[in-house]
This record gives C-alpha cells, structure tokens and sequence, in this order.
C-alpha cells in the first residue's frame, strides 16, 4: 500500500539538482554534523596559540568522552582549549543554533521571508537595555553576568512583550499588526539608543561592541546560563512543526487545518524571544544568521518545518563558529561583520539559482 | 418490522441520522453591523449544497461559524450533534475540511508538499508523518487528478492547478465534511465545471458532504440538488434548484431582471 504512495510521488518529481537531497534530509543532517564537528576542531585548534590538531582532539576526546587517544599534550594546551577557546566554541554553537532556530520560527509564524530574529523588536530592546547598563555607574556581577547583559535580557523580552500587548490591541489584523508595531517600537527603541550613546562619552565603544557582537568574553558559566534556555526552547519549538507547517497557507488555513492559531502564536512568539533575548545576552547582536540559514535549508529541503528547525539549528551552530574563527584569525574583528560579510553575498547568489522569487 | 421499500433511502424513514453540520439561531454582527441575523439550517450526512446569495448576504461568515473560526454572537454551530465550540481545532479539522482561499504562499512548497499539509490534524507532534498519512496524500493526488503536477512549485501553477492542489489538500484531509468559499472565482468556464464535477463525484462516490458558496447561479443550479438562498443574513430560500432559483425570488434578492442572466424562466 505504501509503496504505491511512493511511486505517485517518485514519479513526478522533475530532474532537479536539488531533488535528491531533497528528498534525502538524513544526507543533509549528517554533511551539516561533519561541518559542525570540523567547526568544534577547528575553532578549538586555531587561534592566537595554535594548538596541533591531534592535540586538540586527543584533549577533546579525552575531556569530553573520557578517551584515552594515547597523544600527549602539553598542560597550557589543555588550559587554553578548555578554559578559554572550548566554551567560546561551544556559545558560539549555541548561539548561532538559537538565532537560526528564532529566525525560522519568526519567519513562518509572521509568513515573512524578511523576518529574523531580531524583527519583533528583540536586537532594539536589547541594545538600549546594554546601553543604558553602561551608562549607569553602577557595577554588579552576578554569576560572571555583568549589568550589560542582564539588562541586554530583560530588554529585548520588555521589548517583545511591549510590541506584542500593543498589537493585541490594535484592530489590524493580527500579523499586519505584529510586524508594524514592531516596526515603530523598534524605531523608538533605537531613538532611545541613539540618545544613550549620544551621552555615554567613554563607554561609546562598550556600547559599540556589544552591538557588533562577539564571542571573546565567553565562559563556561555563562554558557551554562544561556545555553539550557536555548537548546530547551528549540526543542520546545520543534515540537511545535505542525503549528508553523500550517501557517504556510495562512492563519485561518492553519485553523482550519486544527491548529490553535491563537494559542501557538503567543507560545512560539515567546520561545523564540526567549531564545533571542538568550542569545543576544551573551553574544550581542549578530545579524544574518538568523535570516540566511532558514532561507539556505528552505531552498534544500522545502518548507516543512520539520526539516527545517533541526537542520537550521545544525546549519546555524556550525555557521557561527566558522564566522567566528574568521573573525579571530582576521585579529578580533567583531563577528557580526563576518556574517554579513559571508551571510550577504551568499543570500543573492542563492536567490538567483532559487527557482522562483519571494512573493512579499 | 416497518418495510422500507429498496432504492428509496429517504431519510425520514431511517432511524434519525445526526446532522452533519447543524446551525441554530446563529447570529453574527460585526460591531454593530448584524451579518448573519438569526440562520437555522440542518445539512444531513451525504449532502451537496450551494450556498447562493448577493454580496455581503453572509455566506463566508456562516461558512465560518460552521468551521467554528468565528464565534457567533447568539446561536450554535454542531458537527455531529457536538457544539462546535466544544471541540478542540484538531478535532473540528479531522471533521471538517475546509478549502482555503488562493493566497500567496511566503516560501515555495512543492505541490506535495501542500497537499501533504491536509495531514496535519492527523500528525504525531513527535512522530510525524507515518505511512498512512503518506499514502492519503497519494491517494488525494491521484483522485483529484494532479499527478503531474507533483514536484512543481506550488507558486509557478496556474490559478486553476492551485485551486485544485487545495482542493487535494481537504481531501487528504480525510474529513466527512468539505466545504468550500467560491472555489470557481478565478478558474475560466472549463475549469469551473471540472471542478463542479469533481465535488459531485467526490460527494456521489466517496459520501463526502460538500457545502459551499458559489456566485455562479447557472452552476449552483446544474451540479446542486440543493440550494440555500441567503439574503441579509437569512436564509429567504432553502430547496432544490427549480425552487429556489425562480424569478421572482432573484428579482427580490439579487435586484436584477433574472432574464437577462439567463436564469428563473418563468
């Protein structure tokens, strides 16, 4: 019975370069896994003191699965991969994974291929939220976790939240709704911003910083803060696939197709901004990834977001640490040039091969 | 024993069947604007209706409420004999299928692709899809006739093509129930009645019970044993299509010569 499904299916399908793997999303999470692996190795290796590669990974394996690979190693070698380039690594992992995963759910939960992480008001509240920490003179550090990033947190949720109550409110139809408010408390937002940077004198290039986004203040504690609130809420979300499946026709569609559209809304609107609140509290704002890697795995495996989470968080972790290492090894440079830098060009070149255009 | 006379299932004679879908004293305003005013209407499991009327009669929104997406301000919707504001959505939808309207698609999606969306009610949050579903939505494709459309983007068809991958799409749904809002309005007079013969076939082989709203009264009156009129929010007539599409019903409601349509010879 099955099998003659297959065949209706098989048969139709026209002679596309991207067919097969489109139709083998295995193959594609097992190449996007050896990216992601390599990344971890690499990002460990390289860096200002180049750690041997067979070092790295006899450290590695020997740290984190408790292998005995039989390569000795020096002990500055086992600090620096484990103190300070292995939780770099690993944030940036997270984090690119968190923003990918947020700005796919946006995406279709808005039905806007313009979305990203950040469009709901998240990178804007954040911004001044670590604006205002370093204008403050106040210094508190609770668990590694400065001012900055506390503020930076609780700023891009207040900021969610504001848009969301905002646009409940508002007799535009809800998405329309949604993206305009954000839209105008975004803009506000970055008034406030200007306005803060305007008068912090000194703490400018702070403030600068954190905009641009970087992974060089890592640790394993705040790694251990952000990450369970990301991988948590990716899950949560991927658990969510047929909700945001069934907004692809539209929200009364997916209605109609049995989902909660109201409920999933405020559900998923909240797990991706916790996501992105996580991730930009620790790493700052760093634009692209969480626009250009759901559109990269959207053109391979097609719109079922059941595809496109996992391989979106895989394609993003990966990302990220590749940005990253290019960002250490042009000397520093903040990350978030590297992902546009990578991310854009990449973008226009994918939508010309792309079949159709994007209908806005 | 009562004799029931073979061939003539006529339904009074059965033992009493639930409704399909049920609506009593169903009352929707917008506002202060009443747009359904008071709808009583019993569809039995089986049935093919039309849903006629002028613009602005309440047509979609009664279509609404019987999908339970727009609460009424008085009355009830049931689906089998349960309110539909009882059922949680998933329920309602293995139920109920209802086509949606042609709109822009925000990513490109194979024509599987949507038509296999018709599962979702039937998914596993964590399993997924399973073969069953895979083959509904085979079966879907292969009833309604787009096989060859499989593997093209659904945004490079035709509005025809489109109008039938959504089609599809109810139909692997696999509810009892289908209805549809104006499904003919962008397709040109062949596709019109392809899809007109395509509800007949799928309400006379597979059982299906189809409703839906259509403008074109020519079609209502040659594929739909039965006609709703609805005017102002209610229902002014409700028959077989000599009945209820006679001139001076249509003079009244419509406001036009029913002659020069074409229609309601006298």
């Amino acid at each position: 019975m099955a099998a003659r499904g297959e065949v209706v299916l098989a048969v139709g399908l026209q002679p596309d370069r991207l067919a097969w793997v489109r139709s083998r999303p295995a193959a594609l999470a097992a190449v996007g896994l050896v990216a992601l692996l390599v990344a971890l190795v690499l990002g460990v290796a390289v860096g200002s003191v180049a750690v041997a590669p067979d070092e790295t990974v006899a450290i590695l394996a020997a740290r984190l699965l408790g292998l005995d690979l039989g390569v000795s190693w020096p002990d500055t070698a086992e600090t620096i991969v484990m103190e300070l380039r292995l939780p770099r690594v690993l944030t940036a992992m997270a984090v690119g994974l968190g923003l990918a995963v947020a700005g796919a759910t946006f995406q279709g939960l808005l039905r806007n291929p313009l979305a990203d992480p950040y469009v709901l008001g998240t990178a804007s509240g954040a911004a001044l939220g670590a604006a205002i920490a370093v204008l403050l003179p106040v210094r508190i550090v609770v668990l590694e976790f400065g001012l900055l990033h506390g503020l930076a947190f609780v700023g891009a949720l207040a900021a969610v939240w504001t848009v969301y109550t905002l646009a409940r409110t508002s007799s535009l139809a809800p998405l329309t709704g949604l993206l305009l408010t954000g839209y105008a408390v975004g803009s506000l937002l970055a008034a406030g911003l200007a306005m803060a940077m305007y008068l912090s004198g000194a703490g400018l290039r702070q403030i600068f910083a954190y905009l641009l986004g970087g992974f060089d203040a890592s640790s394993w504690t705040r790694l251990a803060a952000a990450a369970p609130l990301i991988l948590v809420g990716t899950v949560l979300i991927a658990l969510r696939a047929r909700t945001l499946n069934g907004l692809l026709l539209g929200e009364e569609p997916a209605a109609h197709l049995g989902v909660d559209v109201g409920r999933e809304r405020v559900i998923l609107l909240a797990l991706a901004s916790l996501i992105t609140a996580a991730a930009v509290a620790v790493s700052g704002l760093i634009g692209f990834v969480g626009l250009v890697v759901p559109h990269v795995v959207r053109l391979v495996v097609g719109p079922n977001a059941r595809l496109v989470l996992p391989l979106s968080a895989l394609v993003g972790a990966a990302l990220m640490v590749y940005a990253d290492l290019v960002a250490r090894i042009l000397g520093e440079i903040p990350v978030g040039v590297v992902t546009a830098v990578i991310g854009a060009p990449f973008f226009l070149v994918l939508l010309r091969r792309a079949r159709t255009g994007y209908e806005l | 024993m009562i004799a029931v006379a073979p061939g003539r299932p006529a339904a009074e004679d059965r033992a009493p069947e639930r409704a399909a879908i049920e609506l009593e004293g169903v009352r929707v305003a917008y506002r202060d604007r009443e747009v359904v005013a008071g709808v009583d209407l019993v569809v039995r499991p089986g049935e093919r209706l039309a849903l006629v009327g002028p613009n602005g009669a309440g047509k979609s929104t009664l279509l609404r409420v019987i999908a339970g997406t727009l609460p009424p301000r008085s009355g009830q919707a049931r689906l089998d004999g349960d309110p539909v504001a009882s059922l949680d959505r998933r329920e309602v939808a293995r139920r109920l299928a209802v086509v949606p309207q042609l709109a822009a698609l925000p990513f490109s999606a194979r024509v599987e692709e949507v038509v296999a969306l018709g599962r979702l009610p039937h998914e596993d949050p964590f399993r997924g899809p399973r073969p069953a579903d895979r083959l509904a939505v085979a079966e879907a494709i292969e009833r309604i006739g787009i096989a060859e459309l499989v593997g093209r983007d659904a945004r490079e068809l035709s509005l025809g093509e489109r109008q039938l991958v959504l089609i599809a799409m109810a139909v692997a749904q696999r509810a009892p129930v289908l209805l549809l809002d104006e499904p003919t309005v962008h397709l040109d007079l062949r596709h019109r009645v392809e899809a007109m013969e395509l509800l007949a076939d799928l309400n006379e082989r597979d059982g299906t019970t189809v409703v839906t709203v259509i403008h074109d009264l020519h079609l209502a009156a040659r594929f739909f044993p039965r006609i709703v009129l609805l005017d102002r929010g209610r229902i002014v007539a409700d028959g077989p299509p000599a009945e209820v599409l006679s001139a001076a019903l249509l003079r009244a409601v419509f406001g036009i010569d029913p002659s020069l349509a074409g229609l309601g010879g006298d």
